[in-house]
């Protein structure tokens, strides 16, 4: 990280501490969780998806059910705190699929703060509504034009407009990337999602699950569905990637698959980077998936295999996103839908006494342009 | 490489900051390995020097200059696309060096050198002949590595202060670098700056940075457009550099006929001052 920025994220560590500590704070955010976001989400049984595959009973984390339809505001609201607590003015974001710029508009209009997100041009394209929701959420949405024209190259524009406007600025990361404190912190926010999942379980089950999925791009969703199971060695997990037209092909964003170690936007993880260090441009069907990075802890966690993590590709995960909106009636996003095509390989070694989590990240509205482009053929 | 080679070596950092005139500023001038084109780099930096360039900074193109603006991340993107690697950049300082001893630094982001591997990138730095590194993306905290075998190798690494960093960061920052220290004007990324932005607030951090960077010389950069805004920036430093405004004027010239030499005189003017006006 530039030199620049270094007083900063020092400040912002401190700052975050002081927040964690601080009883007034946690209950400001859990008191929005509750009352604004629709927290505690429901921990749905997935009956006919279960009967489908005729082995382990599945549940469904329904993060879908969050205001603004996914996960993403539960990290919004909570760094849109620290910024208050911070005395800083201004928003900034970075966004893929639109889901973080939405939560970010949606918590700065709640605050009354200045909201400027950047998103690449491709992705506004692909997210069209997304982009409408944004501005009439109150917020500047910046086209960013350059290199792939998503995801990356929006990260790199919010950073350029950080260093320029450090003083007023806030910037808050959609996932668990960037400079520390940000993945632990975007983590620490998310971690209510497999807490609640763990009691969820524990009422309805009286026991913990056999197996966790969620996907990852960045990998917010995921590490707080894992984080708070992953002391418990019985709860076996998978993060599942996109991995595009396949690992094999320079189309995919599978990080873990083929990625090896380099450092972007701050942290040192895996990376799709070629022999001379240029990253390479990810590609997945899904604008929430397609970054050619992937955040340290998940990286240290494959390394360590305490978690699994396989590619699913644009076909597959499309595939899922037919099967459960007509098993379930839920349409989930197409980045969702990554952890569900895992289903096809995992439930047949599934016994039926066993239980399986899908952390259902999001819901699809957003997708259906996309959606209905792939089933028509076009 | 004999010992004795390896010190004549960094010491062309040095030998350009001693026994100056107090008025007489060093000019650094930055460039893109490989832009506008894989040819015409070496041509380039043998004629900034002869138009008063006295140390060059070579950048290593990343994909993602997060750290650059517009300019800067146009000139990555049309040396990635010229195919530049690693390794010729080395063989351009080869090159130069068959002609000139003018101190090169290696200005880049740290994802290509680790990738390069850090070990063999200093080796083959210092054996092509470059005398120094820039890494913006690299702090101190994040550099221990990199700063013992820039060490073993004799490079030296030079590191940014900026506006916002404290006084007790600048004394650290002085610590740790070597050859000269980066003074990054303005909060921001690069990119010339339109009136008189860089001047207005660059006074105070300047004191501030005489205050506690003792060690070495102090250049600063990031926003110069011309010779005024240079004999200004730079009245209490060792010198300024100049980037994106070389660039810019590279690239309304090439590739005309006759583009060098409208560059040349660009950077003549940059050092010198007036005298003739360049026609466009």
């Amino acid at each position: 990280m530039p030199e620049i920025l270094i007083p900063v994220l020092e400040e912002l560590e401190t700052a975050y501490e002081t927040a964690q500590n601080d009883p007034l704070f946690q209950k400001e955010y859990y008191d929005l969780l509750r009352e604004y976001v629709g927290r505690p989400t429901k921990l749905t049984l997935a009956e006919r998806l279960t009967d489908h595959y005729g082995k382990a009973k599945i549940y469904l984390k329904r993060e879908d059910l969050c205001h603004t339809g996914a996960h993403k505001i539960n990290n919004a609201i909570g760094q849109l705190l620290l910024a208050r607590n911070m005395g800083k003015i201004r928003i900034i974001a970075e966004t893929g699929a639109g889901q973080h710029g939405v939560a970010t508009a949606t918590a700065c209009a709640k605050f009354g703060f200045e909201c400027v997100i950047y998103m690449g041009a491709e992705d506004m394209e692909r997210q069209k509504l997304n982009v409408e929701r944004m501005g009439l959420l109150g917020a500047e949405v910046r086209s960013v034009e350059s290199g792939s024209k998503t995801l990356k190259d929006a990260t790199n524009e919010a950073i350029r407009d950080w260093v320029t406007n450090v003083e007023n600025t806030f910037y808050i990361i959609g996932s668990v990337v960037g400079p520390h404190p940000y993945p632990m912190m975007t983590r620490n926010f998310h971690r209510v999602i497999g807490e609640e999942t763990k009691d969820q379980l524990k009422a309805v089950e009286g026991r913990s699950a056999d197996y966790l999925l969620a996907c990852v791009g960045g990998g917010s969703n995921a590490i707080g569905f894992f984080y708070p199971f992953i002391e418990d060695n019985n709860v076996k997990m998978i993060g599942i990637e996109a991995s595009g037209l396949g690992a094999e092909t320079d189309k995919t964003a599978a990080t873990l698959t083929i990625g090896t170690p380099g450092v972007l936007h701050g942290s040192l993880s895996y990376l799709l980077h070629d022999k001379e260090g240029q990253v390479q441009l990810a590609h997945s069907i899904s604008a929430g998936l397609d970054y050619p990075g992937i955040g340290p802890e998940h990286a240290y966690l494959h390394d360590t295999k305490r978690i699994h993590y396989y590619g699913i590709t644009d076909a597959e995960a499309m595939n899922a996103v037919k099967l459960i909106s007509e098993k379930e009636g839920i349409i989930p996003a197409i980045e969702t839908a990554h952890a569900f095509a895992y289903l096809e390989k995992l439930m047949p070694l599934t016994q039926k006494d066993q239980i399986v989590v899908v952390n259902c990240s999001g819901r699809g509205d957003k997708d259906m342009k996309t959606i209905s482009d792939w089933f028509s053929g076009s | 490489m004999s010992k004795e080679t390896l010190q004549a070596k960094t010491s062309r950092i040095r030998s350009v900051f001693q026994d100056r005139d107090k008025d007489d500023k060093v000019m650094s001038l930055f460039i893109t390995a490989g832009y506008p084109d894989l040819d015409s780099t070496v041509e380039l930096i043998l004629g900034f020097e002869e138009n008063g360039a006295e140390v060059i900074e070579l950048g290593m193109p990343f994909s993602d200059p997060l750290a650059d603006g517009p300019t800067i991340q146009y000139a990555s993107n049309v040396a990635i696309k010229n195919g530049i690697t690693m390794n010729r950049i080395f063989e351009m300082v080869s090159e130069i060096r068959k002609s000139s001893e003018i101190p090169i630094v290696l200005m880049g982001y740290i994802n290509p050198v680790l990738r390069y591997g850090v070990e063999e990138f200093c080796r083959k730095a210092a054996e092509s002949g470059v005398d120094g590194l820039i890494i913006p993306d690299a702090p101190i905290e994040e550099s221990s590595v990199l700063e013992k075998t820039a060490k073993a190798n004799n490079l030296d690494l030079i590191y940014l202060v900026a506006p916002n960093s404290t006084d007790e960061r600048m004394k650290l920052i002085d610590e740790h670098s070597s050859g000269f220290v980066y003074c990054v004007s303005v909060t921001g990324v690069t990119g010339a700056r339109q009136g008189d932005e860089v001047a207005k607030s660059v006074e105070r951090f300047i004191d501030r940075v005489n205050k506690n960077v003792i060690k070495n010389p102090k250049m600063v950069g990031f926003g110069i457009r011309n010779h005024e805004d240079a004999k200004i920036i730079s009245q209490k430093t060792d010198g300024f550099i100049v980037g994106s405004a070389l660039i810019d004027s590279i690239r309304s010239f090439y590739p005309n006929n006759e583009w060098k030499r409208n560059v040349f005189s660009f950077v003549k003017e940059l050092k010198h001052g007036d005298h003739k006006k360049i026609q466009k």
